[in-house]
């Protein structure tokens, strides 16, 4: 399948490529057939940061199956970091769980 | 000439669109020709070990071979791994059609320029690079024959049209200048087997010369010997049809 499902959102933070760091600029998602897992249609996730060079990638392929595992996850994690935030700086949190950070 | 043809492969540097420097590499048969030439047009995972594999496959069974890398631009050059640089293409929306045009009209030239081509050229691609083969047999009239393998959108509908893509390959049917041959899987998605339909029906509309192979128990890819979409009944018998092909319009 030449699929065209891809979305790019912008991405802060760092990505391991061998024994090197490097800053990121955007992560892309896309459906398409594997590159290289042996699967058929993958979920793609590349961690890029194009002013580096096409070279600073971080690429995972990913089941449908699993990646809708890691979703959950995330959602999961996010949630839970979102209350914690919420706790620490008093914005949004349950009144008797704000305390001074 | 032993049962098995020696060959020599070096990678060339052509002027490809708007005259920029890409590289190409190019397989030639042992011997002294003439040879009749095929064109290779890569697929969306880019200018890829499987592309140089194929562009020797053709070498060994007597053609002079090219396959120019049209994502050169767009990976800092020849040496950059084709697997990071096809993966900025996808983020990037693919390369512009014209820009493809351009550069496999190139590569073109470059094959009749050569003393040792019989003055006949094939063009062939997969995936992506069986839609750019599709739109430049369309655009160009400089191409003997054309192989289409699983061209996912040459059916397109009007949202999918952007700067790279301006025009779905269907409606520049009209302008086919070569017989066609078209591999399809039936278990593909893209192109699903009603859009082989009605890239066939253009075609019977518009009186081309083509011919239309579809496999059941094949999807998409499934020449790719490397990945598990791999049908080898269905891709040996494909390639039988590939080299009837190219041997009955690339003769000379």
């Amino acid at each position: 399948m030449c699929t065209s499902i891809i979305e790019v959102v912008r991405a802060e933070g760092m990505a391991k490529r061998g024994d090197q760091w490097f800053p990121l600029s955007q992560t892309v998602v896309a459906y398409d057939h594997a590159r290289h897992a042996p699967l058929g249609d993958v979920i793609t996730l590349d961690f890029v940061n194009g002013e580096l060079g096409a070279g600073a990638r971080a690429g995972v392929e990913l089941t449908l199956e699993t990646a809708k595992e890691l979703r959950a996850a995330l959602d999961r994690a996010i949630a839970a970091a979102d209350y914690e935030e919420a706790e620490v700086r008093g914005k949004g949190g349950v009144p008797r769980l704000v305390r001074a950070a | 000439m032993s049962f098995y043809r020696g060959m020599t492969c070096e990678n060339v540097t052509i002027k490809g669109d708007k005259g920029t420097p890409i590289t190409a590499y190019v397989a030639r048969p042992a011997g002294p020709g003439p040879f009749p030439g095929v064109v290779l047009i890569h697929h969306l995972p880019g200018w890829s070990e499987l592309y140089i594999e194929t562009t020797r496959r053709f070498a060994h069974h007597g053609y002079l071979a090219i396959c120019a890398n049209l994502y050169e631009r767009e990976g800092g050059g020849s040496d950059g791994n084709p697997d990071d640089v096809a993966a900025k293409v996808r983020a990037e929306g693919g390369i512009a059609d014209s820009q493809m045009v351009g550069d496999t009209e190139a590569a073109v030239k470059w094959m009749r320029a050569q003393p040792d081509c019989n003055g006949k050229v094939g063009l062939i691609g997969s995936c992506s690079g069986g839609r750019h083969a599709f739109i430049y047999a369309c655009q160009k009239h400089d191409v003997d024959a054309v192989v289409e393998q699983w061209g996912g959108g040459v059916v397109m509908a009007a949202s999918e049209l952007n700067d790279k893509k301006p025009k779905a390959p269907i409606d520049m049917t009209a302008g086919l200048s070569c017989p066609l041959l078209g591999i399809f899987g039936n278990d593909d998605r893209a192109p699903s087997p009603e859009q082989v339909n009605q890239h066939e029906a253009e075609l019977k509309k518009q009186g081309k010369t083509y011919e239309f192979h579809r496999y059941d128990g094949a999807g998409h890819g499934f020449f790719y010997w490397h990945r598990p979409l791999y049908r080898a009944e269905q891709c040996m018998d494909a390639w039988g049809k590939i080299w009837a092909f190219f041997g009955k319009h690339l003769a000379k």
